[in-house]
Protein backbone atom coordinates (compact mmCIF):
# COMPACT_ATOMS: atom_id res chain seq x y z
CA UNK A 1 0.00 0.00 0.00
CA UNK A 2 1.60 3.59 -0.90
CA UNK A 3 1.45 6.40 1.87
CA UNK A 4 0.66 9.19 -1.00
CA UNK A 5 -2.67 7.02 -1.27
CA UNK A 6 -3.33 7.20 2.01
CA UNK A 7 -3.16 10.65 2.00
CA UNK A 8 -5.01 10.90 -0.86
CA UNK A 9 -7.85 8.61 0.13
CA UNK A 10 -7.96 10.77 3.86
CA UNK A 11 -8.10 14.16 2.27
CA UNK A 12 -11.26 13.07 -0.34
CA UNK A 13 -13.07 11.45 2.55
CA UNK A 14 -12.92 14.98 4.68
CA UNK A 15 -13.78 16.66 1.89
CA UNK A 16 -16.88 14.61 0.85
CA UNK A 17 -18.19 14.53 4.19
CA UNK A 18 -17.72 18.40 4.59
CA UNK A 19 -19.63 19.42 1.54
CA UNK A 20 -22.24 16.57 1.25
CA UNK A 21 -24.16 14.35 3.78
CA UNK A 22 -25.16 10.73 3.59
CA UNK A 23 -28.09 10.62 1.10
CA UNK A 24 -29.66 8.69 3.63
CA UNK A 25 -29.95 11.53 6.06
CA UNK A 26 -30.89 14.08 3.73
CA UNK A 27 -34.22 11.45 3.58
CA UNK A 28 -34.21 11.39 6.80
CA UNK A 29 -34.46 15.26 6.62
CA UNK A 30 -36.59 15.38 4.16
CA UNK A 31 -39.02 12.98 5.61
CA UNK A 32 -39.10 15.01 8.80
CA UNK A 33 -40.27 17.84 6.68
CA UNK A 34 -42.90 16.48 5.44
CA UNK A 35 -44.30 15.19 8.66
CA UNK A 36 -43.35 18.27 10.65
CA UNK A 37 -46.45 20.26 12.22
CA UNK A 38 -45.24 22.94 13.36
CA UNK A 39 -44.40 26.26 11.35
CA UNK A 40 -40.90 27.14 12.72
CA UNK A 41 -39.92 23.98 12.76
CA UNK A 42 -40.70 23.32 9.15
CA UNK A 43 -38.98 27.07 8.29
CA UNK A 44 -35.76 25.53 10.31
CA UNK A 45 -35.78 22.30 8.10
CA UNK A 46 -36.23 23.95 4.86
CA UNK A 47 -33.86 26.09 5.71
CA UNK A 48 -31.21 22.67 6.45
CA UNK A 49 -32.19 21.59 3.06
CA UNK A 50 -31.78 24.65 1.32
CA UNK A 51 -28.00 24.86 3.20
CA UNK A 52 -27.28 21.06 1.87
CA UNK A 53 -27.94 22.24 -1.67
CA UNK A 54 -26.12 25.44 -1.62
CA UNK A 55 -23.04 22.83 0.16
CA UNK A 56 -23.02 20.59 -2.43
CA UNK A 57 -23.42 22.76 -5.54
CA UNK A 58 -20.61 25.10 -4.64
CA UNK A 59 -18.84 22.33 -3.13
CA UNK A 60 -18.27 24.39 0.48
CA UNK A 61 -18.45 23.09 4.00
CA UNK A 62 -21.97 22.49 5.20
CA UNK A 63 -20.94 24.54 8.28
CA UNK A 64 -18.17 27.01 9.77
CA UNK A 65 -17.20 24.09 11.94
CA UNK A 66 -15.79 21.64 10.20
CA UNK A 67 -15.12 19.74 13.12
CA UNK A 68 -12.11 17.51 14.91
CA UNK A 69 -10.90 15.47 12.77
CA UNK A 70 -12.28 11.91 13.48
CA UNK A 71 -11.66 8.66 11.54
CA UNK A 72 -12.97 5.39 11.85
CA UNK A 73 -9.93 3.01 10.54
CA UNK A 74 -10.74 -0.67 9.42
CA UNK A 75 -7.28 -2.31 8.54
CA UNK A 76 -7.14 -5.59 7.18
CA UNK A 77 -5.00 -7.80 8.89
CA UNK A 78 -2.74 -8.69 5.57
CA UNK A 79 -2.70 -4.90 4.64
CA UNK A 80 1.38 -4.19 3.25
CA UNK A 81 1.80 -0.82 5.32
CA UNK A 82 5.80 -0.13 5.83
CA UNK A 83 4.94 3.77 6.76
CA UNK A 84 3.18 4.98 9.87
CA UNK A 85 -0.63 5.06 9.18
CA UNK A 86 -0.45 7.87 12.08
CA UNK A 87 1.28 10.78 10.01
CA UNK A 88 0.02 9.54 7.13
CA UNK A 89 -3.86 10.52 8.25
CA UNK A 90 -2.26 13.51 9.78
CA UNK A 91 -0.21 15.19 6.70
CA UNK A 92 -4.27 14.07 4.64
CA UNK A 93 -5.66 16.21 7.62
CA UNK A 94 -2.90 19.02 7.15
CA UNK A 95 -3.51 18.95 3.69
CA UNK A 96 -7.36 19.14 3.51
CA UNK A 97 -7.63 22.19 6.24
CA UNK A 98 -5.84 23.68 3.25
CA UNK A 99 -7.83 22.43 -0.04
CA UNK A 100 -11.04 22.24 1.78
CA UNK A 101 -10.64 24.34 3.10
CA UNK A 102 -11.40 23.66 7.01
CA UNK A 103 -11.41 25.91 9.66
CA UNK A 104 -8.47 25.34 12.27
CA UNK A 105 -10.27 24.24 15.62
CA UNK A 106 -7.78 22.06 17.21
CA UNK A 107 -6.26 24.27 20.45
CA UNK A 108 -4.18 22.80 23.22
CA UNK A 109 -6.35 22.47 26.12
CA UNK A 110 -4.73 24.79 28.53
CA UNK A 111 -2.86 27.46 26.48
CA UNK A 112 -5.83 27.76 23.51
CA UNK A 113 -2.89 28.02 21.05
CA UNK A 114 -4.08 27.02 17.92
CA UNK A 115 -2.06 24.16 15.77
CA UNK A 116 -3.22 26.11 12.70
CA UNK A 117 -3.69 22.83 10.83
CA UNK A 118 -6.06 20.59 12.97
CA UNK A 119 -3.77 18.22 14.01
CA UNK A 120 -1.36 17.87 17.16
CA UNK A 121 -1.16 15.52 20.34
CA UNK A 122 -4.51 13.11 19.89
CA UNK A 123 -5.04 14.94 16.37
CA UNK A 124 -6.48 13.36 14.08
CA UNK A 125 -8.96 10.97 16.66
CA UNK A 126 -8.68 7.76 15.54
CA UNK A 127 -11.17 4.64 16.00
CA UNK A 128 -9.18 1.12 14.90
CA UNK A 129 -10.12 -2.20 14.01
CA UNK A 130 -8.65 -4.93 12.63
CA UNK A 131 -10.85 -7.12 9.75
CA UNK A 132 -10.19 -9.30 7.33
CA UNK A 133 -8.20 -8.90 3.86
CA UNK A 134 -5.75 -6.47 2.60
CA UNK A 135 -7.48 -3.23 2.23
CA UNK A 136 -7.35 0.13 4.03
CA UNK A 137 -10.95 1.98 4.70
CA UNK A 138 -11.04 5.63 6.65
CA UNK A 139 -14.20 6.81 7.51
CA UNK A 140 -14.31 10.45 7.87
CA UNK A 141 -16.95 11.45 10.84
CA UNK A 142 -15.61 15.44 11.61
CA UNK A 143 -17.29 15.84 14.60
CA UNK A 144 -18.19 20.14 15.51
CA UNK A 145 -18.50 20.88 19.18
CA UNK A 146 -22.20 22.62 19.63
CA UNK A 147 -23.23 18.93 19.45
CA UNK A 148 -19.83 17.54 20.87
CA UNK A 149 -20.21 19.78 24.13
CA UNK A 150 -23.46 18.59 24.60
CA UNK A 151 -22.46 15.06 25.19
CA UNK A 152 -22.42 13.73 28.95
CA UNK A 153 -21.77 10.75 30.95
CA UNK A 154 -22.76 9.55 34.37
CA UNK A 155 -21.74 6.40 36.33
CA UNK A 156 -25.24 5.42 37.41
CA UNK A 157 -26.45 3.48 40.48
CA UNK A 158 -27.59 0.68 38.70
CA UNK A 159 -31.19 0.57 40.17
CA UNK A 160 -31.34 3.62 37.89
CA UNK A 161 -33.08 3.30 34.72
CA UNK A 162 -30.55 4.47 32.35
CA UNK A 163 -32.80 5.22 28.82
CA UNK A 164 -34.48 7.63 31.78
CA UNK A 165 -31.28 9.41 31.62
CA UNK A 166 -30.87 9.61 28.19
CA UNK A 167 -34.53 11.14 27.71
CA UNK A 168 -33.51 13.79 30.30
CA UNK A 169 -30.06 14.55 28.59
CA UNK A 170 -32.23 15.41 25.42
CA UNK A 171 -34.32 17.31 26.95
CA UNK A 172 -31.99 19.13 29.39
CA UNK A 173 -29.06 19.56 26.54
CA UNK A 174 -30.45 18.62 22.90
CA UNK A 175 -31.50 21.99 22.29
CA UNK A 176 -27.94 23.18 22.08
CA UNK A 177 -27.15 20.81 19.63
CA UNK A 178 -28.55 21.83 16.36
CA UNK A 179 -31.39 19.28 16.52
CA UNK A 180 -32.55 17.67 14.92
CA UNK A 181 -30.17 14.93 16.28
CA UNK A 182 -28.75 11.55 15.58
CA UNK A 183 -27.94 10.31 19.61
CA UNK A 184 -25.22 7.40 20.06
CA UNK A 185 -25.76 6.35 23.57
CA UNK A 186 -22.96 3.86 25.02
CA UNK A 187 -24.47 1.44 27.59
CA UNK A 188 -22.47 -0.52 29.73
CA UNK A 189 -18.90 -1.28 29.40
CA UNK A 190 -16.27 0.76 31.94
CA UNK A 191 -16.49 4.55 32.50
CA UNK A 192 -14.30 4.89 29.11
CA UNK A 193 -15.49 2.48 27.34
CA UNK A 194 -19.11 3.94 27.53
CA UNK A 195 -17.81 7.28 26.05
CA UNK A 196 -16.20 5.02 23.08
CA UNK A 197 -19.43 3.48 22.54
CA UNK A 198 -21.22 6.46 22.05
CA UNK A 199 -19.36 7.68 19.66
CA UNK A 200 -18.73 4.37 17.73
CA UNK A 201 -22.76 4.46 17.97
CA UNK A 202 -22.56 7.09 15.26
CA UNK A 203 -21.11 5.23 12.90
CA UNK A 204 -23.87 3.07 12.85
CA UNK A 205 -26.77 5.09 12.72
CA UNK A 206 -30.31 5.18 12.36
CA UNK A 207 -30.80 2.69 14.74
CA UNK A 208 -33.79 0.49 14.35
CA UNK A 209 -34.01 -2.06 17.42
CA UNK A 210 -37.27 -1.87 19.43
CA UNK A 211 -35.29 -0.23 22.18
CA UNK A 212 -33.48 2.27 19.83
CA UNK A 213 -37.11 3.46 18.09
CA UNK A 214 -38.92 3.48 21.87
CA UNK A 215 -36.16 5.69 22.92
CA UNK A 216 -36.73 8.09 19.29
CA UNK A 217 -40.25 7.85 19.94
CA UNK A 218 -39.49 8.97 23.37
CA UNK A 219 -36.98 11.67 22.69
CA UNK A 220 -39.01 13.03 19.85
CA UNK A 221 -42.66 13.66 22.50
CA UNK A 222 -40.48 16.25 23.98
CA UNK A 223 -41.12 18.64 21.68
CA UNK A 224 -37.62 20.45 21.60
CA UNK A 225 -38.27 20.57 17.37
CA UNK A 226 -35.74 21.22 15.28
CA UNK A 227 -32.80 24.01 16.59
CA UNK A 228 -34.56 23.86 20.26
CA UNK A 229 -37.24 26.12 19.05
CA UNK A 230 -40.49 23.37 19.01
CA UNK A 231 -41.93 21.04 16.80
CA UNK A 232 -41.93 17.29 16.01
CA UNK A 233 -38.56 16.48 15.06
CA UNK A 234 -35.95 16.06 17.75
CA UNK A 235 -34.01 13.36 16.60
CA UNK A 236 -33.61 11.75 13.35
CA UNK A 237 -31.76 8.82 14.52
CA UNK A 238 -30.58 6.84 18.27
CA UNK A 239 -28.76 4.11 18.36
CA UNK A 240 -27.16 2.05 21.51
CA UNK A 241 -24.07 0.03 21.64
CA UNK A 242 -23.88 -2.19 24.38
CA UNK A 243 -20.96 -3.79 26.53
CA UNK A 244 -21.00 -5.58 29.89
CA UNK A 245 -20.38 -3.64 32.83
CA UNK A 246 -19.47 -4.61 36.40
CA UNK A 247 -22.12 -6.02 38.73
CA UNK A 248 -21.85 -2.36 40.81
CA UNK A 249 -21.82 -0.05 38.04
CA UNK A 250 -24.34 1.50 35.10
CA UNK A 251 -21.88 3.74 32.86
CA UNK A 252 -23.98 5.27 30.25
CA UNK A 253 -22.81 7.90 27.92
CA UNK A 254 -24.64 10.04 25.29
CA UNK A 255 -22.84 11.80 22.45
CA UNK A 256 -25.44 14.54 20.92
CA UNK A 257 -24.67 14.44 16.87
CA UNK A 258 -26.02 17.93 15.22
CA UNK A 259 -28.27 17.24 12.23
CA UNK A 260 -25.40 17.49 9.49
CA UNK A 261 -24.12 13.67 10.37
CA UNK A 262 -21.14 14.16 8.39
CA UNK A 263 -19.72 11.28 7.24
CA UNK A 264 -17.41 9.49 4.09
CA UNK A 265 -15.78 6.23 3.49
CA UNK A 266 -12.28 5.93 0.89
CA UNK A 267 -10.96 2.61 0.63
CA UNK A 268 -6.81 1.89 -0.01
CA UNK A 269 -5.87 -1.41 -1.59
CA UNK A 270 -2.66 -2.27 -2.96
CA UNK A 271 -3.19 -0.50 -6.73
CA UNK A 272 -4.53 2.60 -5.81
CA UNK A 273 -7.73 4.35 -3.40
CA UNK A 274 -11.52 4.77 -4.40
CA UNK A 275 -14.46 6.51 -2.87
CA UNK A 276 -17.58 5.17 -2.06
CA UNK B 1 -44.58 38.23 10.70
CA UNK B 2 -41.61 38.94 8.83
CA UNK B 3 -40.20 41.66 8.38
CA UNK B 4 -36.65 42.95 6.32
CA UNK B 5 -34.44 45.18 8.55
CA UNK B 6 -30.95 47.01 8.05
CA UNK B 7 -28.28 47.72 10.84
CA UNK B 8 -27.81 49.97 12.58
CA UNK B 9 -31.63 49.19 14.29
CA UNK B 10 -33.40 51.59 16.23
CA UNK B 11 -35.44 50.84 19.62
CA UNK B 12 -38.69 51.33 17.68
CA UNK B 13 -37.76 48.75 15.38
CA UNK B 14 -36.56 46.66 17.98
CA UNK B 15 -39.64 46.73 20.19
CA UNK B 16 -42.00 45.92 16.74
CA UNK B 17 -40.57 42.37 16.94
CA UNK B 18 -42.40 39.57 18.55
CA UNK B 19 -41.22 36.26 19.33
CA UNK B 20 -41.78 33.95 16.52
CA UNK B 21 -41.26 36.43 13.64
CA UNK B 22 -39.08 35.81 10.81
CA UNK B 23 -36.25 38.61 10.27
CA UNK B 24 -34.03 39.42 7.34
CA UNK B 25 -31.15 41.76 7.83
CA UNK B 26 -29.04 43.85 5.80
CA UNK B 27 -26.24 46.05 6.63
CA UNK B 28 -23.06 45.97 8.69
CA UNK B 29 -22.96 43.21 11.26
CA UNK B 30 -19.97 41.96 13.81
CA UNK B 31 -18.95 38.21 14.82
CA UNK B 32 -18.24 38.02 18.39
CA UNK B 33 -17.61 34.53 20.57
CA UNK B 34 -15.58 33.25 23.47
CA UNK B 35 -12.35 35.13 23.56
CA UNK B 36 -13.64 38.25 21.77
CA UNK B 37 -16.46 38.22 24.53
CA UNK B 38 -13.61 37.91 27.14
CA UNK B 39 -12.44 41.48 25.80
CA UNK B 40 -15.31 43.39 25.88
CA UNK B 41 -13.42 46.26 27.62
CA UNK B 42 -12.12 46.94 24.30
CA UNK B 43 -15.37 46.83 22.02
CA UNK B 44 -16.37 50.55 22.41
CA UNK B 45 -12.82 51.65 20.85
CA UNK B 46 -13.51 49.39 17.90
CA UNK B 47 -16.54 49.69 16.84
CA UNK B 48 -19.72 51.52 16.85
CA UNK B 49 -22.18 49.67 19.25
CA UNK B 50 -25.47 52.11 19.09
CA UNK B 51 -27.88 49.84 17.13
CA UNK B 52 -25.16 47.27 16.50
CA UNK B 53 -25.82 43.74 15.58
CA UNK B 54 -23.29 41.01 17.28
CA UNK B 55 -23.22 37.70 15.77
CA UNK B 56 -22.11 34.59 17.38
CA UNK B 57 -19.78 33.12 14.70
CA UNK B 58 -16.81 32.00 13.92
CA UNK B 59 -16.29 31.93 10.10
CA UNK B 60 -14.76 29.64 8.03
CA UNK B 61 -12.84 32.09 5.56
CA UNK B 62 -10.40 32.03 2.83
CA UNK B 63 -8.35 34.57 1.26
CA UNK B 64 -10.81 36.93 2.91
CA UNK B 65 -13.76 35.09 0.90
CA UNK B 66 -16.79 33.87 3.53
CA UNK B 67 -16.65 29.81 2.73
CA UNK B 68 -19.07 28.99 5.49
CA UNK B 69 -20.00 30.98 8.28
CA UNK B 70 -23.56 30.06 10.30
CA UNK B 71 -23.91 30.61 14.30
CA UNK B 72 -21.91 29.58 17.21
CA UNK B 73 -23.68 28.47 20.11
CA UNK B 74 -24.90 31.48 22.08
CA UNK B 75 -25.11 29.93 25.65
CA UNK B 76 -20.98 30.46 26.48
CA UNK B 77 -21.93 33.84 25.95
CA UNK B 78 -24.95 34.33 28.05
CA UNK B 79 -22.96 35.33 31.29
CA UNK B 80 -21.74 38.85 28.75
CA UNK B 81 -25.45 39.41 27.60
CA UNK B 82 -26.71 42.56 29.98
CA UNK B 83 -23.33 44.16 29.46
CA UNK B 84 -22.71 43.71 25.74
CA UNK B 85 -27.08 45.02 25.52
CA UNK B 86 -25.49 47.94 28.01
CA UNK B 87 -23.10 49.05 25.21
CA UNK B 88 -26.03 49.72 23.12
CA UNK B 89 -26.22 46.94 20.91
CA UNK B 90 -30.11 45.87 19.96
CA UNK B 91 -29.68 42.10 18.46
CA UNK B 92 -27.55 39.40 18.76
CA UNK B 93 -27.70 36.90 16.33
CA UNK B 94 -26.54 33.32 17.38
CA UNK B 95 -28.18 29.99 18.19
CA UNK B 96 -29.58 27.97 21.04
CA UNK B 97 -30.44 31.16 23.15
CA UNK B 98 -29.26 32.88 26.02
CA UNK B 99 -30.44 31.64 29.03
CA UNK B 100 -31.24 34.32 31.79
CA UNK B 101 -30.79 37.18 29.36
CA UNK B 102 -34.38 37.91 28.54
CA UNK B 103 -35.21 40.14 31.69
CA UNK B 104 -31.53 42.17 30.28
CA UNK B 105 -32.64 42.23 26.93
CA UNK B 106 -36.25 43.55 27.55
CA UNK B 107 -37.03 47.30 26.35
CA UNK B 108 -33.55 47.34 24.31
CA UNK B 109 -32.73 43.97 22.30
CA UNK B 110 -33.62 40.95 20.48
CA UNK B 111 -31.85 37.47 20.24
CA UNK B 112 -32.17 36.37 16.60
CA UNK B 113 -31.60 32.23 15.85
CA UNK B 114 -30.01 31.60 12.68
CA UNK B 115 -30.13 27.95 11.95
CA UNK B 116 -27.37 25.90 12.84
CA UNK B 117 -25.12 24.65 10.92
CA UNK B 118 -26.53 26.63 8.04
CA UNK B 119 -23.01 27.93 7.10
CA UNK B 120 -23.21 27.41 3.45
CA UNK B 121 -26.13 29.51 3.32
CA UNK B 122 -25.02 32.28 5.21
CA UNK B 123 -21.77 32.34 3.16
CA UNK B 124 -23.63 33.33 0.25
CA UNK B 125 -25.26 36.42 2.66
CA UNK B 126 -22.29 38.03 3.92
CA UNK B 127 -18.71 39.44 2.66
CA UNK B 128 -16.11 40.51 4.95
CA UNK B 129 -15.16 44.31 5.56
CA UNK B 130 -12.74 44.21 7.80
CA UNK B 131 -11.41 42.83 11.05
CA UNK B 132 -10.48 43.56 14.70
CA UNK B 133 -8.68 41.67 17.42
CA UNK B 134 -6.58 39.96 14.71
CA UNK B 135 -4.33 38.23 17.09
CA UNK B 136 -7.31 35.70 18.09
CA UNK B 137 -7.40 34.34 14.93
CA UNK B 138 -10.03 32.84 12.51
CA UNK B 139 -12.68 32.11 14.33
CA UNK B 140 -12.25 34.02 17.39
CA UNK B 141 -11.49 37.60 15.51
CA UNK B 142 -14.09 40.41 15.55
CA UNK B 143 -14.89 40.07 11.49
CA UNK B 144 -16.99 43.35 10.52
CA UNK B 145 -19.01 42.23 7.71
CA UNK B 146 -21.73 43.11 4.96
CA UNK B 147 -24.70 41.22 5.46
CA UNK B 148 -27.49 41.01 2.43
CA UNK B 149 -30.95 39.47 3.48
CA UNK B 150 -28.94 37.38 5.96
CA UNK B 151 -31.82 34.73 7.25
CA UNK B 152 -34.19 33.70 7.49
CA UNK B 153 -33.72 34.79 11.39
CA UNK B 154 -36.66 33.74 14.18
CA UNK B 155 -37.16 36.37 16.92
CA UNK B 156 -36.32 33.95 19.46
CA UNK B 157 -36.53 36.64 22.33
CA UNK B 158 -38.36 39.35 21.73
CA UNK B 159 -38.08 42.62 23.72
CA UNK B 160 -40.92 42.54 25.55
CA UNK B 161 -39.69 39.38 28.40
CA UNK B 162 -40.81 36.01 25.80
CA UNK B 163 -38.03 33.41 25.00
CA UNK B 164 -39.39 31.16 22.80
CA UNK B 165 -36.08 28.49 24.07
CA UNK B 166 -37.02 28.86 27.71
CA UNK B 167 -41.11 27.37 26.49
CA UNK B 168 -39.59 24.68 24.91
CA UNK B 169 -37.52 23.83 27.56
CA UNK B 170 -40.62 23.95 30.35
CA UNK B 171 -43.14 22.02 28.07
CA UNK B 172 -40.46 19.12 27.95
CA UNK B 173 -39.95 19.35 31.75
CA UNK B 174 -43.31 18.96 32.15
CA UNK B 175 -43.56 16.33 29.22
CA UNK B 176 -40.65 14.45 30.72
CA UNK B 177 -42.70 13.89 34.09
CA UNK B 178 -45.38 12.16 32.16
Amino acid sequence: MRREDVVEACVSALRRAETTLPPWVEDLIRSARDAEGDSLALSNLEAILENIQAAASRGLPLCQDTGLPVFHILLGRKADLDFSLEEALAEGVRRATLEVPLRPNAVDPLSRINSGDNTGPGMPALIVDLVDGRDLSITALPKGAGSENMSVIAMLNPVDDPLEFVVRAVAERGGNACPPLFVGVGLGGTFDGAAALSKRALLRMPGSSPLELELLERINSLGIGPMGLGGDTTALGVKVERACCHTASLPVAVNMQCWAHRMATSIVGEDGWSIA
Amino acid sequence: MEHRLRTPLTSEEVLLLRAGDIVWLSGTIYTARDKAHARLSSWRDLIPLEGAVIYHCGPLLSGGDVISAGPTTSGRMARYASQVVDLGVRAIIGKGGLPGAADCLRGRAVYLAYPGGCGASASGQLRVKGSFLSDLGMAESIWEMEADDLGPMVVAIDAHGRDLYEEVRTRAQERLKC
